[in-house]
């Protein structure tokens, strides 16, 4: 294979690039990218029809007579209505005519659906009538997410979407051949990075010849690892058993519920005598069951690894995800436990990003779960991967701490609410509480749902100090730290005053000197010379801090 | 530019008015080692308060239809939106008081809130945009209220009633020392 030979050192000038739909012109898309987006869903109302029809052809054909057809039979009756009327030609001419119509409206749809990506942007053009023109900026990227649904995975293609800041900013390129898309997420983070490696190493494929050989390739990937060997170097350092999947689903509270709502409606049911009662609850019941049958699925070949350009996760057992977050793009990280899961020592993660990602990811959940169910040491694991300073090993003894420990701590690392407020946290008083590491802020939450929310400094947008006649009745405060919206949002109520204003000042210190010296949006640009492209790409003046090299972002 | 820019418009002297004065009360309140704060337009104060008075005169009137209705307890419910609105109204003034802000060498710190007090410090770096806008009210006063929006919707920092010119001002400051500051996402 290719990537055990040396390989001639490629020119500076140009990207070395794996692909070559990196390289600023533009590409179409995969020519059954209409059938992915819909086409199917034609074919398949085709069929219906034809199938619904398929009595009166051969009745018109053969000329049977003795099929009878109810009264109220609209479709039947709108024939007999052609056939009386000699329409039939005219009908047919016009279904065809629409046939064809939908037909080229497919085929220019994809002819002017392109993109190209550049040294600093991603741009889609799409649209016949209505051209739409989406460009998304390197240095902006939040993750890069491989998706495969069930369909398009069988006909080995592969959406790729770019996650831009911003609610639903994503720049999708749905679909490629599987192995492109591969290659182009690699292509584009290293673009992003801002670094330029001069060795590509290329994918090495030999391209399948003949349908047996297309028919091994399509095999092959379905049955392959979710996490390209080729593209990863360490394997996923978390393994999910089926087993603590399952048992974490089963003592989840979404389940409790769906074991009360049988329960209740069992009672009803058998109590009242009134059978239709079942009946009336079922969706709700089936609602949540597939709610957690897809949890289940979903996850049962969760991946997490480490990659040169961020962490990659992979979801799915049919339809597959698999993302690359780049450093830097975690706001914030809450590790959870809820009370159940406690005899087992099982936690789950959850961050905040700064796009929305429109696909669903682990347990159905929007795709800001990243351990879906894990332990202490997956956990510890997990967090060395997502937030590398502020969770390394040096660290860690804090981070137990915040996990499991109450009180302030052997070295009184946490500070936590006074006896005062016992009134407002009456069983988590003595975990109620912070912890300021150089890198990040941790705040301590729950004796009964333990949690546990880490936020880094560099990702700080802002942070505030409140106070209510009832905190201030009992000399108490809150305070927050303010990162961009999402599942997590890191406050803690009940300190001390004089302990929250310390807070509020050393946190505010502390965040301005992490986003001066944070180089993440360009991540590589530091490690290696800045691509003279990517540093050109900044079209806003440059940080007037020399020592910065970070693009302005 | 400097900070010292901001201050021509505005009363120096309503900086001392809530500067806590029982030392029992300090030990409670949230209080802050600054005391150069910037403080809104007074002129603020009466556009407060017909704001407040409008919508309180639309709210009574509304909750008094079930009395012409023929509800005879129903004045009780038009009293009580009444009397809420009347404490609102007293204590406008101190609550536009206690609005203040402060440019600091690297960051901006937003005080509002005498009740519900709240502090915050958002670097001048994380600024996404500086959003200048006038209600009617506002603009009839020669106001306009600044928004200095974050990645994070939860910053909050909206400061009302500042004369337009030194809203200008203050935002070319803000957008200048971003710029020389600028932080990613």
């Amino acid at each position: 294979m290719s990537e055990h030979e040396p390989v001639a050192p490629v020119p500076p000038a140009g990207t070395s690039t794996v692909t070559d739909l990196a390289d600023g012109e533009w590409h179409r898309l995969h020519p059954a990218t209409p059938l992915f987006r819909g086409g199917l869903a034609f074919i398949a109302i085709i069929g219906v029809i034809i199938v619904n029809l398929r009595d009166r052809i051969l009745e018109l054909w053969f000329g049977y007579d003795d099929i009878n057809t109810g009264p109220g039979d609209l479709e039947a009756d709108a024939i007999d209505f052609l056939v009386r009327e000699e329409l039939i030609i005219v009908a047919l001419l016009a279904a065809l005519g629409v046939l064809l119509l939908l037909i080229a409206g497919f085929y220019f749809s994809w002819r002017m659906h392109t993109f190209r990506i550049t040294g600093e942007a991603v741009e889609v053009r799409s649209g016949i009538l209505f051209r739409t023109n989406r460009k998304g900026r390197l240095d902006r990227i939040q993750g890069i997410n491989v998706g495969r649904p069930f369909v398009p995975r069988l006909f080995g293609a592969a959406k790729l979407e770019i996650s831009v800041a911003g609610n639903d900013a994503n720049v999708q390129l749905a679909y490629l051949r599987s192995r492109d898309a591969d290659a182009l997420r690699r292509d584009i983070l290293l673009l992003a990075s801002g670094a330029r490696r001069d060795t590509a190493a290329s994918p090495g494929a030999p391209s399948a010849t003949g349908i047996g050989g297309m028919l091994d390739e399509r095999v092959g990937e379905l049955l392959a690892p979710e996490l390209d060997v080729e593209l990863t170097e360490p394997k996923s350092i978390v393994h999910m058993s089926p087993g603590r999947l399952i048992g974490s689903t089963f003592l989840s509270e979404t389940f409790i519920i769906l074991v009360i709502m049988l329960a209740a409606i069992v009672v009803s049911a058998v109590v009242s005598g009134e059978l239709f009662l079942l009946f009336a609850m079922l969706p709700g019941v089936i609602g949540i069951g597939g709610f957690l049958v897809a949890r289940i699925t979903r996850s049962l070949r969760y991946s997490i690894a480490s990659t040169p350009d961020g962490v990659r996760v992979g979801f799915g057992l049919l339809s597959t995800t698999n993302e690359t977050l780049p450093p830097g793009r975690i706001h914030s990280v809450r590790v959870s436990q809820p009370l159940l899961w406690r005899p087992f020592g099982w936690w789950q993660i959850a961050v905040n990003r700064a796009s929305r990602s429109s696909q669903s990811g682990a347990a159905g959940q929007q795709q800001t779960t990243i351990l879906p169910v894990g332990s202490l040491d997956d956990v510890r694991a997990v967090l060395g991967l997502l937030l590398p300073e502020a969770a390394s090993p040096e660290r860690q003894a804090l981070l137990e701490q915040g996990l499991l420990g109450t009180g302030p701590g052997e070295g009184g690392e946490f500070r936590v609410s006074p006896p005062r407020a016992r009134v407002l946290r009456w069983f988590s008083r003595r975990r109620n509480g912070f912890a300021l590491s150089p890198e990040a802020v941790l705040l301590r939450t729950g004796a009964i749902w333990r949690g546990l929310v880490v936020v880094p400094f560099p990702r700080m947008q802002s942070v505030s100090v409140h106070q209510g006649p009832l905190l201030r009745a009992l000399r108490l405060a809150s305070v927050h730290a303010h990162t961009v919206a999402g599942p997590i949002s890191p406050t803690l109520g009940a300190l001390d005053v004089t302990d929250a204003g310390r807070f509020f000042d050393d946190v505010a210190a502390s965040a301005l000197r992490a986003a001066q010296a944070d180089t993440s949006p360009r991540w590589r640009a530091g490690a290696v010379d800045a691509a003279p492209s990517a540093s050109a790409a900044s079209t806003t003046a440059e940080s007037e801090t020399a020592t910065d090299p970070a693009e302005p972002a | 530019m400097s900070t010292a820019d901001h201050d021509s418009e505005l009363d120096s002297d309503l900086a001392a008015t809530v500067a806590p004065t029982a030392t029992s009360y300090t030990a409670r309140r949230l209080e802050r080692p600054e005391t150069e704060w910037q403080r809104v337009s007074p002129r603020y104060i009466v556009v407060d308060m017909i704001s407040t008075l409008i919508t309180g005169v639309i709210v009574t009137v509304g909750s008094l239809i079930p009395f012409w209705l023929g509800w005879e307890q129903g004045w009780m419910l038009g009293a009580g939106f009444a009397a809420l609105f009347l404490i609102v109204l007293a204590v406008t003034p101190r609550r536009v008081r206690s609005i203040g802000y402060l440019l600091r060498e690297d960051d901006l710190l937003f005080r509002r809130g005498i009740m519900f007090q709240r502090f915050v410090a958002v670097p001048y770096g994380r600024m996404q945009l500086v959003d200048i806008s006038r209600g009617p009210i506002a603009r009839a006063f020669g106001l306009g209220e600044l928004k200095f929006v974050t990645a994070a919707a939860s910053s909050g920092v909206l400061i009302p009633g500042l004369p337009l010119d030194t809203a200008e001002e203050l935002r070319d400051h803000l957008v200048a020392v971003a710029e020389t500051r600028r932080a990613g996402l």
